[in-house]
C-alpha cells in the first residue's frame, strides 16, 4: 500500500502533487498469492501513464490484499479522503462486487482492467461503470467456440466451485455444440487433481476443458501431463498466461487457450507496448499488464476530450473509446462492456521462455450474454 | 512509571471517542471510517474475550460466529433489497433492513450455534479444543464458499446501509455513534459479568477445574453458559462489521479471522476489560500506516508479535500497569 | 463406476495421505516431546518446495534439489527453534498459537520478498515421469506410484528410528518426563532442536515431493498446515501410529468423499444439482470425521494425554 505520485518528467514531481487536476485511485493486489496480476496490471497502467506524458495526473495506489473488507475500505478512504475522480485496479470478481456498486453510485467513474462479473454487465450495469477487459463468461465462451471449430464431439469440463467456476463452465456450455462426457466442480484452493484425472481417463472424452485459475492451474496442468492421458486440452488464457507458464513449463506445450490479446498481435500500438514493457521492467508483458495499460489508455484518451468533473461529457468521451488499443480496434457495447475478437492460441517455446502464438479466431466482434438485461 | 488499570481504560475510550469528532470537524471521514473498523473488530474480540480470557477456552473458530452474524445481516438485507421471501422451512419471512432486528437475528443464530459447537467442543480440553473449534470454523467457511444462492465465493453485495430509527446510518459519524455504543454497552455488561458470582465461577473453572467441582457447581455448565455469551456478542459485531462494509463474503469465517481475533486480544492484554479495544486499535493503526510504509508490512507485524508474545506478557495494558495478565 | 476407478481412486487417496504423514509426523513429534503447537509448520513446508525449485532450477538435477529441501528445512527449523520456539515450552498454548502465526507471517511475506511473486517452476525427474501399468490394467502415474513408496519407507524408517535407536530411546523418555531425562545428564535442549529439525526436514520434504506436481507459490504451506492439523488431532497428538493413520483416513475420506458423494446424490438428485452439492459437502467431509472422532474419543484415536 504505498503511495504513488506519478510524473511524466522527475523534474515536475513536486509539482504533480500540488496541481495534479486528475485523481486516480487504483486498488489491486499487490502483497500475498494473486499479488503476481495486480502487479502486472499495475506496471501496464503506470506505463501508459508515463507515455503519455501528461504531468497532471496523480495515481494513488493500494493494496487490497485479495480481500474483500480491505478493499471496501480502501474504496471508502479513495472516495472520502483522497477524492479521487476515477477507480481501477480490481483483479477479482468477488472485490469488484464489493467496491463497485457502491462507488459508482457516489459518482465515481470505474474503469475494469480485469474482472468482468456478469451482475455488473446486465441487472446491475451502471452508465459510470466501465469494463476493459472482458466479461467473465467472454473467454470461456470462445473456447467452446474453438471446440466447435477444432472438431471435438465430447468434452470433460471442470472449474472450481464457486461463482466464477459455475460462470466458466456455463459459458463454455453456451457456445459448445458437442456433449458432455463429465462435469466436475472442483474445490476451491485444491491442489491435487489425481481424482479427477481418474475420472477423465475412465471417461469416453474427445477433449477436456478447464477453468483453474492460478496455483489450481499450474497443479493440475503437471498432473495431466504426467497422467498420460493425452486428450485435447481447451482453456482460457488465465492459466496460460506469461507470468505462470515458466512455472509450469512443458507441461503446458501446445494447450490451446483462448485470449483477446497475445503479444503478437499485429499492430503498432502493441508492438510499442511489448517493446517498452520489457524494456522498462525487464519481462515479457502479460495479458493483465496489456489490460491495465488499455486501461490507462482509454482514460487518457478520454481526458482529452473532456474533465471528468463534466460527468455526462466524460462518460460521452469514454464510451466513444477512442483510443489504440493493443487488441487493434476496441469498441464498447450498450453495457459499457468491450466488443472484441477472441483469438485461440498456443503454447510454445521461445527459446528459453514459454509463451504463446496466436494461431487462430475463436470469435469475432464478440460481445456478451448479459448486455441485452442491461437497463442504463 | 506505572499506572492503573482503570486510568488507561478511560484514557482509550475516550480518546476512541474524541479521534473520530476531531475528525469530523477536520473533514477527514475515511479516519472515522477507520476509528469504526476498529470499533467493531474491538467488539468482537471482547466477545472471544469472555471465552478466551475470563474461561480459558483458546477458539481458533470465532470467525464462524463472525461470520454467522455478517451473513444474518446479509441474507436480511438482500431479501429486503430483492423484496423477495426468505423460506425458512417451517416459515418464511421478508428481508429487513432494520438494524435493531438484524442485531438480535445475528445474536440469537449466534448463540444457538454457539450452544451446539460449545456442546460438542466442550468436551475436549487444551490443544484438541483449540482444534475442533478451528474445525468447525472451517466447516462453515467451505459451507458459506459453495452456498451459491447468497453469493459463494464472491459474497453479498448489499447496496445500502441498513436504518436505525431516527438515525442516517450512511453519515460515517452516525453509523461511528452506534457501533460505540455498542461497545460501551457490551463492556459495561463484561465488567459486570466479571465481577458477577458466574464471573467467579468462570475464572475459578479455567484456573482449577476440580475445585469448582468439588463446590458442587457443574464446570462444563458455567463454560457452556460463557461459550454462548461470547459467540453471541462476536455475532453481533459481525453484523455491525457487514454494515460497515456493506458486504459479506467467506473470509468473514476464515481462520486467518479467528488468529487475528485472539491477535487483538493478546496485544492488548488477556482477559482485561479492555485489552480487545487496546488491541483492535493499534492492529488497525498498525495495518493502516506500516502498509503505508511498506508492501511487506505482514512482515513487521510478525516481528511486531513475536516480540509481545516473548518480551511482552500481559500485552500492552500489562506492559504499562506492570502486572501480568491472566494465564490461558 | 468401474472397479480399476475405484481402485485407482484409492491409490490416490493413500498417496494424498501418506504425504500428509511426512507433515504431520513432525508436527505431532514436535506436539509430543516438547508440548509445542506449531503453526509455522505449513511455513517449513514452503521453505522445501522453494529450495528444492531453487537448486533444481539452478543444477537441473531433482535429486539435489531434495537434498537442498531437506537441508534448508532443517536448516530454517533449528534456526527458528533457538531463536523463537526454544522460550515458549512453558507458555501457554495460546503464545505459542501466536507466536508461530507470527512466524507464518514472516516467512510468507520474506519469501515473497526475495523469490518475487510469481510461483516458481518445479517439475518431477524425467526418469519418473509419466504412468506405468499396475497389474489387473490400472493405469497409474510412476510419480505417484513412488510418493506412496517413499512415504511408507519414511513412516517405516521413523518407526525403527524412535523404536529402536539411542536417541529415539530418550525422544520418547522425554516425552514421558522431561525433568528426569535432563537429570539422567541427556543434553535436553539439544535434544529438543534435533526434533524440531527432524520434524521441519520432513515438512521440507514433502513439500519438494508435492511441490513437483503441484504449484510452489507463497501460501502453499496453510492448507496443508490444517490437514496436518487435522490428522493429527484424529489420530491423537503426539503419537506417530496415529498420526500415520489419520493420515491415511483423511486422505481416502477426501478423496474417496470427493468422487463418490456426487455420485451417490446423483441417484436421487439432478446431475448438476450433485454435482454441486456433493462436492460441497466433500470438502467439508474430513472436518466431519475429525467432529465425529473427538466426540467418540475426545482424545483421538491414539492420544493419551489432553
Amino acid at each position: 500500500m504505498k503511495k504513488l505520485l506519478l510524473a511524466a518528467s522527475a523534474a515536475s514531481l513536486l509539482a504533480t502533487s500540488a496541481f495534479a487536476e486528475v485523481k486516480v485511485g487504483m486498488i489491486t493486489t499487490l502483497s500475498g498469492g494473486g499479488a503476481g496480476l495486480g502487479l502486472d496490471v499495475r506496471d501496464g497502467f503506470l506505463l501508459a501513464i508515463e507515455q503519455s506524458g501528461r504531468d497532471d495526473i496523480e495515481v494513488v495506489i493500494e493494496d487490497d490484499q485479495r480481500k474483500p473488507d480491505i478493499a471496501v475500505q480502501l474504496s471508502d478512504k479513495m472516495i472520502q479522503s483522497e477524492r479521487v475522480d476515477v477507480m481501477t485496479g480490481i483483479i477479482w470478481s468477488n472485490l469488484a462486487m464489493a467496491v463497485v456498486p457502491a462507488a459508482v453510485n457516489q459518482n465515481v467513474f470505474y474503469l475494469s482492467p480485469n474482472a468482468g462479473p456478469s451482475a455488473l454487465a446486465g441487472k446491475g450495469c451502471h452508465q459510470n461503470y466501465f469494463n476493459v477487459a472482458w466479461q467473465n463468461d467472454n473467454l470461456h465462451e470462445a473456447a467452446g467456440a474453438y471446440a466447435n471449430d477444432a472438431g471435438h464431439k465430447k468434452s470433460f469440463i471442470l472449474a472450481p466451485n464457486y461463482p466464477a467456476g459455475t460462470d466458466a463452465l456455463t459459458g463454455y456450455k453456451r457456445f459448445f455444440d458437442g456433449d458432455l462426457a463429465g462435469e466436475i466442480y472442483t474445490q476451491l484452493g485444491q491442489t491435487d487433481y489425481a481424482a479427477e484425472l481418474a475420472q477423465i481417463r475412465a471417461s469416453d472424452a474427445d477433449s477436456v476443458f478447464f477453468f483453474l485459475p492460478g496455483g489450481m492451474g499450474i497443479s493440475f496442468l503437471k498432473q495431466y501431463a504426467d497422467s498420460g492421458i493425452d486428450l485435447p486440452v481447451v482453456g482460457p488464457a488465465f492459466s496460460f498466461d506469461q507470468g505462470i507458464l515458466q512455472a509450469v513449463g512443458d507441461a503446458a506445450l501446445g494447450v490451446v487457450n483462448t485470449s483477446q490479446w497475445n503479444k503478437d498481435i499485429d499492430n503498432p500500438t502493441n508492438k510499442a507496448f511489448v517493446d517498452s514493457f520489457k524494456a522498462e521492467y525487464g519481462r515479457l508483458p502479460s495479458l493483465y499488464a496489456s489490460q491495465g495499460f488499455d486501461t490507462a489508455n482509454l482514460l487518457l484518451s478520454a481526458l482529452e476530450k473532456a474533465d471528468p468533473s463534466d460527468a455526462n461529457a466524460f462518460r460521452e468521451a469514454l464510451r466513444a473509446a477512442e483510443f489504440d488499443s493493443t487488441r487493434g480496434d476496441f469498441a464498447f457495447g450498450p453495457n459499457h462492456h468491450p466488443v472484441q475478437t477472441i483469438y485461440a492460441r498456443e503454447v510454445i517455446k521461445e527459446g528459453d521462455v514459454f509463451t504463446n502464438k496466436i494461431i487462430g479466431t475463436a470469435l469475432e466482434a464478440h460481445s456478451d450474454a448479459y448486455a441485452a438485461e442491461c437497463k442504463m | 512509571m506505572r499506572v492503573t488499570e482503570r486510568y488507561i481504560n478511560g484514557v482509550v475510550l475516550t480518546g476512541l471517542l474524541v479521534l473520530p469528532i476531531w475528525a469530523l470537524a477536520m473533514d477527514e471521514p475515511f479516519t472515522i471510517t477507520l476509528a469504526t473498523r476498529a470499533v467493531v473488530l474491538a467488539l468482537a474480540a471482547v466477545g472471544l474475550n469472555l471465552a478466551l480470557g475470563l474461561g480459558g477456552m483458546v477458539s481458533l473458530g470465532h470467525a464462524a460466529f463472525f461470520g454467522l452474524g455478517g451473513y444474518t445481516m446479509g441474507i436480511l438485507a438482500y431479501h429486503a433489497q430483492t423484496y423477495s421471501t426468505l423460506n425458512l422451512g417451517l416459515f418464511s419471512t421478508d428481508g429487513t433492513t432494520s438494524m435493531p432486528l438484524i442485531w438480535l437475528s445475528a445474536m440469537v443464530i449466534s448463540a444457538l450455534v454457539a450452544f451446539f459447537i460449545g456442546m460438542l467442543s466442550l468436551r475436549t480440553t487444551g490443544v484438541y479444543f483449540i482444534m475442533i473449534t478451528l474445525a468447525f470454523g472451517q466447516m462453515f467457511f467451505y459451507f458459506a464458499i459453495s452456498w451459491a444462492q447468497y453469493g459463494g465465493e464472491d459474497g453479498l453485495s448489499i447496496y445500502v446501509r441498513n436504518g436505525f430509527p431516527g438515525l442516517n446510518t450512511l453519515v460515517p459519524i452516525q453509523f461511528f455513534g452506534i457501533c460505540f455504543t455498542l461497545l460501551c454497552i457490551v463492556l459495561f455488561l463484561f465488567a459486570r459479568l466479571q465481577a458477577s458470582p458466574f464471573g467467579l465461577a468462570l475464572n475459578a473453572t479455567r484456573q482449577t477445574r476440580s475445585r469448582v467441582q468439588a463446590v458442587g457447581l457443574n464446570p462444563t455448565r458455567i463454560r457452556l453458559l460463557a461459550f454462548v455469551l461470547s459467540g453471541a456478542i462476536t455475532g453481533l459485531a459481525g453484523a455491525l462489521f457487514a454494515d460497515l462494509n456493506r458486504f459479506v463474503s467467506p473470509t468473514m469465517f476464515s481462520w486467518q479471522l479467528s488468529g487475528e481475533l485472539i491477535v487483538l486480544i493478546v496485544i492488548g492484554g488477556v482477559g482485561r476489560l479492555m485489552g480487545p479495544v487496546i488491541g483492535a486499535c493499534v492492529f488497525v493503526a498498525l495495518e493502516h500506516f506500516l502498509g503505508a510504509l511498506t508492501d511487506y508490512w505482514h512482515v513487521y507485524l510478525g516481528v511486531v508479535l513475536l516480540c509481545i508474545v516473548l518480551f511482552g506478557r500481559g500485552g500492552l495494558i500489562g506492559l504499562l500497569t506492570g502486572k501480568e495478565g491472566a494465564h490461558v | 463406476m468401474s472397479s480399476i476407478l475405484i481402485v485407482e481412486q484409492i491409490l490416490n487417496g493413500l498417496q494424498f495421505g501418506v504425504m500428509l504423514f511426512l507433515m504431520a509426523a513432525g508436527l505431532t513429534l514436535i506436539f509430543g516431546v516438547m508440548g509445542l503447537i506449531n503453526l509455522a509448520h505449513g511455513s517449513l513446508y514452503m521453505v522445501g518446495a522453494f529450495a528444492a525449485a531453487a537448486v533444481a532450477g539452478a543444477t537441473g538435477s531433482f535429486f539435489l534439489g531434495l537434498v537442498a529441501a531437506l537441508a534448508s528445512a532443517a536448516l530454517a527449523g533449528a534456526i527458528i527453534e533457538i531463536v523463537v520456539i526454544r522460550r515458549l515450552y512453558d507458555a501457554p498454548h495460546l503464545d505459542q498459537v501466536l507466536a508461530t502465526f507470527a512466524l507464518i507471517l514472516i516467512f510468507s511475506e520474506g519469501t515473497r520478498w526475495f523469490f518475487g511473486s510469481f510461483p516458481l517452476f518445479l517439475n518431477i525427474p524425467q526418469a519418473l515421469s509419466g504412468p506405468v501399468t499396475l497389474p489387473g490394467g490400472i493405469e497409474y502415474p510412476l510419480y505417484r506410484l513412488s510418493l506412496i513408496v517413499i512415504g511408507v519407507a519414511i513412516a517405516g524408517g521413523l518407526w525403527l528410528f524412535i523404536e529402536r535407536t539411542r536417541i529415539g530411546i530418550q525422544i520418547r523418555a522425554g516425552e514421558n518426563d522431561r525433568e528426569m531425562i535432563a537429570v539422567l545428564g541427556v543434553d535436553i535442549s539439544k535434544l529438543y532442536t534435533l526434533v524440531f529439525a527432524l520434524g521441519a526436514a520432513l515438512a521440507g520434504l514433502a513439500g519438494a515431493l508435492v511441490g513437483a506436481i503441484q504449484s510452489v507459490q507463497v501460501g502453499m504451506g496453510e492448507p496443508v498446515l490444517i490437514l496436518a492439523f487435522v490428522v493429527i488431532v484424529i489420530g491423537g497428538i503426539g503419537s506417530i501410529r496415529g498420526a500415520f493413520i489419520g493420515a491415511l483416513l483423511v486422505g481416502l475420506t477426501d478423496t474417496l468423499g470427493g468422487v463418490f458423494l456426487p455420485e451417490f446424490l446423483g441417484l436421487f438428485m439432478e446431475p448438476g444439482a450433485a454435482q454441486k452439492s456433493g462436492s460441497a459437502i466433500a470438502s467439508m467431509g474430513i472436518y466431519i470425521l475429525m467432529g465425529l472422532v473427538l466426540i467418540w474419543r475426545p482424545t483421538g484415536l491414539f492420544g493419551a494425554r489432553a
